[in-house]
């Protein structure tokens, strides 16, 4: 039977956590395994390849396609200069002389003697990957990049936009259920992952990148909000790649919803420390969760749980006191613990029979809810 | 073949993995029992059959039949163990994914987009000469994309070759990597002029697995897909398939070639067409997608509409249909930033559910406009060949036809059957009914089913060793009759007569009679109605389908909701004034007993 839960978001204090850090494309491999490396050390190299540009030379030259290479100063694979004459005709006067000349600095791709076009490429251009988390080498993937390791405090978000960033953490609000007001963002967090409570406003992520933060972490923002900062609706959750001039973390969903105190306290005890965060967010098969990493030092002789690994152990779903958050209306956001599991489905107001479970509030109210309506809090 | 009596389907799909048990009772065939279990496509299992296996535990578990030796079938079946077939679709990590190009846009470019598409395909994108796009742009943008395959057409045969080998060109210097496994060339079907197929080898043959199969557009007038759509389905088994988790190991348990799930969708609706003699619109609305298929005058048509679903694509919805349009669906006022931030959060929460009426409505608004949004789509698609001569002589002058026209007449829609969590498992099956009358303002007379379970893929399949199996079950425990919508064409002046109705049953006994007005929807329980005969006469310049004040007399079929006469008018006009809007979209939910305890 399919679990009828949505599994939790982890928000944990310690655990070693594994980053694969790979080229799109083979490339070299620039360190070595068990070597420290920082956030911006590059571990791998490769060079994608030039963009391709297109000339077509028999009609700037008013010959035919099967005549082109007559025609050609240059052959396939031959290096050219920008504004190199790469072909052209012969007249009887020089001076009515057709020239065609490359418009980047690259190399010649291919000539085609049927549609007269020639493919010009330009150099490659190197792409470094760096390590984004302070760590060690844990493996080396050949030609292909590294899996860097940190014991860390590892907290998910629920959505992000903005790509990986780094710096250090500052807390701007006093407590999870707090408003965070633009006054709470300061010129001082120019460089800073700057966590607040349970919603930032229009104004806040103005400031955001008025200051210059790297980051930004929060309970919740307004969906007309993102759609101002992005420029457009985001129709699909697979982000990671907007330039918004720092990463935006939404740790509980859209409206004001109070940052989960767990993750509150997990982030003030950690206030001034090195953090790396990604707001990369992909909701379909294969999740992405955008993630805060703060890197802590792993004490003598402490085994902590490599992170992903018990996913592969079977949990046998949800169990009466396990800590769950409800995330969806009319609930949406309450966090309690599950006091009861009704096996037999049951009518909810939209007349749809579901499988539901109880939840106690800390204020020792009860609500009923539909199981795919909970997300576990995962430590 | 021996005799079939226990035959065993599943479909693999991109979250989960449905099992189907079908049992030969006395001289039908019957879906029996079904289990369902999440796809282990991705990490950290990374082979579909632990999936599937754990699909076919769980039928073993309700039915008590013993099907599995191990990881092993037992064949063939004896009393209450074993199967005589196992079979399987697939969708699963993102089902068939392929770039298309052609020369002209909307002719070779369609055309390659009809034939991927009706074999099952997700088309990331098109690929044409005259696309707007500098060369440059389409280089980029083939190198970005992963497809699975290429199907490149262009050039009728005889036709231009230069435009054909200028995209071979392109494609060549993209050098585009295939979306899973690194370690093979990707798959590229060349279907265009034959004239240019040497130069097309020259070109692709060294960096890509090349194809060749007969051109899809031979001449203008004429369009050829079934080849090329062979060659797809050969290739999605022998690369793509082969390389995805676990396939390999799958193949070899079918007792047929897998399919990819949206074709064998394609293969029952056809049948059913064609056996019927009807056209026929399905619509499957998921999380991500909605696929429309469409049998019209024989023709099959298939659109996929990759970002329209009620889940992950949710918020794709609301951007495409705009604020509006949702809006004009929700019978209670609600604040546009709230409207919002509730879809942005089923976006990011997907498999969550409705637990209040009004988080119900408007998912249930949501589906209207993605339902609107898909056949709007389809409709652009599926059309006549275009770029076709016409002779025209001058009996012709008052009636053009341009060449390109949409082949979907909603008139001439016979039967339209749903899809998809939002419309198989609505509350009340009035819901679904409603959602597509009014997504698609349905006119004339249709008849609306649902789909059970989503058996239709897992039937097309079957349908493909033996019809009469997939035939049966799909009439007995697949389809479920709705019932039947009539809408007259136009609009009338609100509360004035628009029609006159009445059910006939056995000898004549008049089982209903009644009239509707301009602005009304009436909604009639049909479950005792098989075979009774509707008399519907419409008022003075009423066109029902058939001419003004041409009345009309048929067979009715029962359905579990009934017939719906809506005399709302075409197109449908709601007020734009938010008080008015809200009390007429409830006083028709009422009339039509769609939600419970609807306000007066």
């Amino acid at each position: 039977m399919a679990h009828a839960y949505t599994p939790g978001l982890t928000v944990t204090e310690r655990t070693v956590l594994r980053k694969k850090r790979l080229l799109p494309l083979p490339g070299a491999v620039l360190v070595a395994k068990g070597e420290a490396v920082d956030s911006t050390t590059v571990v791998a190299r490769t060079e994608l390849p030039g963009k391709v540009h297109v000339l077509n030379v028999v009609n700037q030259l008013s010959i035919l396609p099967a005549d082109i290479r007559d025609f050609m100063r240059k052959k396939e694979g031959d290096e050219i200069e920008r504004g190199e004459v790469i072909a052209e005709d012969k007249p009887f006067i020089s001076w009515f002389q057709t020239q065609v000349e490359s418009p980047v600095c690259g190399s010649i791709e291919s000539i085609s003697d049927v549609t007269g076009q020639v493919l010009v490429r330009e150099k490659p251009e190197p792409l470094d990957v760096v390590a984004y988390v302070d760590g060690t080498v844990q493996e080396i993937v050949p030609e292909q990049g590294v899996v860097v390791e940190t014991t860390c405090s590892l907290i998910q978000g629920i959505f992000g936009v903005g790509g990986e960033a780094w710096g250090p953490l500052v807390k701007a609000t006093d407590t999870p259920e707090e408003i965070l007001r633009s006054t709470h963002i300061t010129a001082e967090m120019h460089g800073a992952i700057v966590f607040g409570g349970a919603y930032a406003g229009w104004d806040v992520l103005q400031e955001a990148k008025t200051h210059g933060l790297r980051g930004l972490v929060v309970g919740g923002i307004d969906a007309q909000d993102l759609k101002t900062l992005l420029g457009y609706d985001l129709g699909v959750a697979i982000t990671g790649t907007e330039t918004i001039g720092f990463t935006l973390i939404v740790t509980e969903g859209f409206g004001s919803i109070p940052m989960a105190s767990k993750t509150f306290d997990l982030l003030s005890q950690h206030g001034g420390a090195k953090t790396s965060i990604s707001g990369a967010t992909q909701i379909r098969a294969g999740v992405i969760r955008p993630e805060i990493i703060i890197p802590v030092q792993q004490a003598a002789g402490q085994a902590s749980l490599v992170f992903g690994e018990r996913a592969t152990t079977s949990r046998e779903g949800i169990a009466i006191g396990d800590p769950i958050r409800v995330i969806r209306e009319p609930y949406f956001g309450q966090i309690g613990r599950v006091s009861a599991l009704p096996t037999d489905l049951q009518t909810i107001p939209t007349e749809s029979q579901v499988r539901v479970l109880e939840v106690e509030l800390p204020n020792a109210a009860r609500i009923v809810v539909p199981r795919a309506n909970v997300e576990i809090l995962e430590g | 073949m021996p005799s079939l009596n226990t035959v065993l389907v599943t479909d693999c799909g991109s979250t989960t993995t449905k099992a189907i048990l079908i049992e030969r009772k006395g001289d039908a065939y019957r879906q029996t029992f079904r289990g369902e279990t999440p796809t282990t496509v991705e990490a950290p299992f990374e082979d579909v059959t632990r999936g599937v296996l754990n699909a076919i535990a769980e039928v073993e578990e309700l039915s008590g039949r013993s099907i599995l030796d191990g990881e092993c079938f037992r064949t063939p079946s004896r009393g209450n163990e074993g199967i005589d077939l196992y079979l399987s679709t697939s969708s699963a990590g993102g089902g068939l994914q392929m770039m298309v190009a052609g020369v002209v846009k909307n002719m070779t470019g369609e055309s390659a987009q009809r034939c991927a598409l009706g074999a099952g395909a997700i088309v990331m994108d098109t690929l044409a000469s005259n696309d707007g796009r500098q060369p440059h742009e389409k280089i980029d943008r083939i190198r970005a994309l992963r497809p699975d395959m290429i199907l490149l057409s262009g050039g009728t045969d005889g036709g231009t070759v230069t435009h054909v080998v200028e995209l071979a060109e392109y494609i060549a210097a993209a050098d585009p990597k295939p979306r899973l496994g690194m370690g093979y060339r990707l798959p590229l079907i060349y279907a265009g002029n034959v004239n240019a197929r040497e130069q097309i080898e020259n070109t692709l043959a060294k960096n890509m697995a090349l194809s060749i199969s007969e051109n899809i557009r031979p001449s203008l007038e004429r369009e050829n897909l079934g080849p090329a759509r062979a060659k797809i389905h050969d290739l999605f088994l022998e690369h793509v398939m082969a390389q995805a988790p676990g396939y390999k190991n799958l193949m070899s348990w079918t007792g047929a070639p897998i399919m990819p799930t949206p074709a064998a969708v394609g293969v029952m609706m056809q049948s059913l067409a064609k056996r019927q003699g009807i056209n026929i619109v399905g619509v499957d609305i998921g999380g991500a997608t909605t696929d429309v298929f469409s049998v019209f005058d024989q023709v099959f048509n298939r659109t996929v509409s990759a970002n329209l679903g009620m889940s992950y694509s949710i918020s794709n919805v609301l951007a495409e249909a705009g604020l509006e349009n949702i809006l004009r669906w929700i019978p209670f006022g609600i604040p546009e930033a709230d409207l919002r931030n509730r879809v942005k959060n089923k976006m990011i929460r997907p498999t969550t559910i409705p637990q209040t009426l009004e988080e119900l409505q408007i998912e249930q608004a949501i589906a209207r406009e993605a339902l609107r949004l898909a056949m709007d789509h389809h409709k652009t698609l599926a059309t006549s060949l275009k770029g076709v001569q016409q002779e025209r002589s001058i009996s012709d002058v008052f009636q053009q036809q341009a060449s390109g026209t949409s082949l979907i007449n909603m008139q001439c829609l016979d039967l339209i059957v749903g899809s998809g969590g939002i419309l198989s498992h609505a509350p009340r099956r009035v819901h679904s009914m409603v959602m597509m009358i009014d997504a698609y303002e349905l006119v004339g007379i249709t008849e609306l089913a649902v789909d059970s379970i989503f058996m239709m893929p897992h039937l097309g399949v079957l349908s493909t060793v033996n019809e009469q199996a997939a035939t049966d079950v799909f009439f007995h425990d697949c389809l479920i009759p709705l019932g039947t919508c009539v809408a007259p064409l136009g609009q009338g002046k609100l509360h004035e007569a628009c029609l006159d109705f009445e059910v006939r049953g056995v000898a004549q006994r008049r089982l209903d009679v009644g009239s509707v007005k301009w602005g009304e929807i009436l909604l009639r329980p049909s479950a005792d109605w098989d075979g009774a005969r509707l008399t519907l006469t419409p008022a003075k310049g009423v066109d029902l389908g058939l001419g003004k004040g041409e009345r009309w007399e048929r067979e009715l079929s029962s359905g579990v909701v009934g017939l719906i006469i809506d005399c709302r008018g075409r197109p449908l006009d709601l007020p734009t004034d938010q008080t008015q809007r809200i009390d007429v979209l409830r006083r028709w939910n009422h009339s039509l007993a769609l939600y419970p305890n609807p306000a007066p």
